[in-house]
């Protein structure tokens, strides 16, 4: 401790232009797993996708084998934690107060939502390499030695990539409608399983075909989907994705920011 | 253009006018208007509640004013290109992850203001947080140590401007000295210093100037030689009542001090003369300095907060 040695930057300031969007997204990725809460969470999610399918691998019928089978199965966990990762990725900043140092240096709270939307599609697509990297692995180690053991179309990689990136936004999204953590997790499991349980009522049996999350996504994993299906996903991506983020987007840009 | 082609020809980086702020139909800031010049240190003081974070974060751009303007180094703070290299905030110490190690966050602030990294490391040795406390998560901080890494996290930028609220907060008496040495370096380089705080010992130690809020207004602003009213000394005899009656012959008015002795509205010399003529052998005779301006401070914003303060304005034929 001196207060002698402290050295001067080098003048003149200040450099021009505020940090690039790149800058911000780095920036958003690395605070998504520089604490324990978010590497813990990233990394439950790989591991408990290789145990999955080392499960497979080791006891599965060899037709369940397949890489696409597979990666069927290593995407679960990550559709599935992958949202609590992008509700911390924004609530955070409000719940661990955070918020203020992240808006007085970068003022455009624009540009930092759009670079934590970026951070969340980095990781989402992060995630799908891993999970081919780990189903990929599995079915080496299975290899079921039936047709088609490596084939997959190419359409299914694409859709593998757009079930990451919206079960990761609708997170992201429901972070930046309550702006904090616990509630927001705790909605994001819990209203998907109201909306089941409702739509399983007769009269709203149709609605359920189009905004029931675990009907609607679950196709995407699972084979190509139609252009029902895609319409059904959009509508779905309407209500659980661009809603709650236009709330957050409206709260986070125009409110006082408060932590 | 902001910030470059007019650096260094501004005369005030910080400046406040007519800030008004109301909260649920309260009034948390109201008419607030002051300025904080290079090279100097400026004490924002005030009560507990006196809606001095308040002002603080209107000036960051955190929060809207109602009315009024705020700028800092000439123009809104969030029209600053990269603000963390010009301004450094301190505005809650608390207000970091626990789950982060303290390094890890100047680190990610280092990012953002496209600092080299290495200067993280010079500031954790320059608020003393080297070795290993700068790896530990800062859920694990005490409120010092909090404070020591807002302000590195302040200072990262190289800013011309401290915007600091509390900063000596959870800091022990040795923290609070390096505290004002740090501060009073970085106003002696030329830089601007506005901090806040509750305490009025605390900002007469190191601010040169005050700024004093009660119930969302500025009671007073200005030195410390401005703000004291008038000539007040601070006199104590052995012999209390005889020095009252020595003074009360004498034409002079005394009221009782808080640790004993008496105020009085006189200079020194008049008043050694009061005690001579009346007998009375003095035992101290000073200028009453910060007891004067303590008095002033509680006179000033000890008013509840809704009280009106002191105005001068007609009572009668205001605008309705």
């Amino acid at each position: 401790m001196s207060t002698q040695n402290l050295t001067l930057l080098t003048k003149p300031r200040p450099v021009s232009g505020g940090p690039s969007l790149l800058t911000l997204i780095r920036v958003e990725l690395r605070k998504m797993l520089d604490t324990r809460a978010g590497l813990w969470t990233a990394l439950g999610v790989v591991g408990l996708s290789a145990v999955v399918v080392a499960v497979r691998a080791f006891s599965a019928q060899p037709e369940d084998q397949t890489l696409e089978a597979m990666m069927g199965y290593a995407i679960e966990p990550a559709g599935l934690l992958l949202p609590v990762v992008g509700v911390l990725l924004v609530a955070s900043e409000w719940s661990q107060r955070t918020a203020l140092n992240t808006f007085t240096l970068v003022p455009q709270r624009g540009y930092v939502l759009g670079a934590k939307l970026g951070a969340a599609v980095v990781l989402a697509a992060a995630m799908l390499v891993a999970s081919f990297v780990i189903s990929g692995a599995g079915t080496l180690l299975a290899s079921p030695g039936v047709d088609g053991t490596w084939s997959m179309p190419l359409g299914q990689v694409g859709q593998y990539g757009v079930y990451l990136v919206i079960s990761m936004l609708i997170g992201v999204a429901f972070g930046a409608a309550t702006l904090i953590s616990a509630p927001a997790i705790v909605l994001y499991f819990a209203l998907p399983l109201g909306i089941t349980a409702a739509t399983s009522l007769s009269f709203l049996e149709g609605a359920g075909e189009w905004i029931d999350t675990q009907r609607t996504l679950a196709e995407l994993p699972e084979g190509l989907v139609s252009a029902d299906g895609w319409a059904r996903v959009g509508t779905t991506v309407a209500l659980w994705v661009a809603l709650p983020l236009a709330i957050g987007a409206y709260r986070i840009l125009r409110r006082e920011i408060r932590s | 253009m902001e910030g470059g082609a007019v650096d260094g020809m501004l005369e005030f980086m910080i400046e406040a006018t007519h800030i008004t702020k109301s909260f649920a139909g309260r009034r948390v800031v109201d008419d607030v208007t002051f300025r904080a010049e290079p090279g100097s240190v400026t004490g924002f003081l005030g009560p507990n509640g006196a809606g001095k974070t308040t002002t603080l974060r209107i000036l960051v751009g955190l929060t809207e004013p109602d009315d009024g303007r705020a700028t800092v180094l000439g123009g809104p703070y969030a029209a600053l290109e990269r603000p963390g290299r010009r301004v450094g905030t301190l505005l809650d110490a608390s207000a970091q992850h626990v789950g982060r190690r303290g390094r890890e966050a100047l680190a990610l602030s280092a990012l953002l203001l496209e600092v080299p990294g290495r200067r993280v490391d010079e500031l954790l040795e320059y608020v003393g947080l080297d070795g290993g406390a700068g790896h530990k998560r800062v859920g694990q901080y005490s409120l010092g140590m909090r404070q020591r890494l807002g302000l590195a996290h302040a200072l990262l930028g190289d800013p011309e401007v401290l915007i600091l609220d509390e900063p000596a907060n959870g800091l022990d008496p040795e923290g609070m000295r390096w505290m004002r040495e740090v501060l009073r370096d970085f106003a002696d380089r030329g830089g601007t210093v506005l901090l806040s705080s509750h305490l009025l010992a605390e900002v007469e130690a190191i601010a040169d100037r005050m700024v004093i809020i009660g119930g969302g207004r500025v009671q007073a602003q200005g030195t410390h030689a401005e703000l004291l009213p008038e000539d007040l000394t601070l006199a104590r005899a052995v012999d209390g009542e005889g020095l009252a009656a020595a003074l009360a012959g004498a034409g002079l008015v005394a009221r009782p001090a808080p640790d004993g002795g008496l105020f009085v509205d006189a200079d020194p010399d008049r008043i050694g003369l009061a005690a001579l003529t009346g007998g009375v052998a003095l035992s101290h005779l000073s200028a009453a300095d910060s007891a004067g301006l303590e008095r002033l401070f509680f006179d000033l914003t000890s008013t509840p907060a809704k009280a009106e303060p002191i105005t001068h304005e007609p009572l009668i034929g205001a605008s309705a």
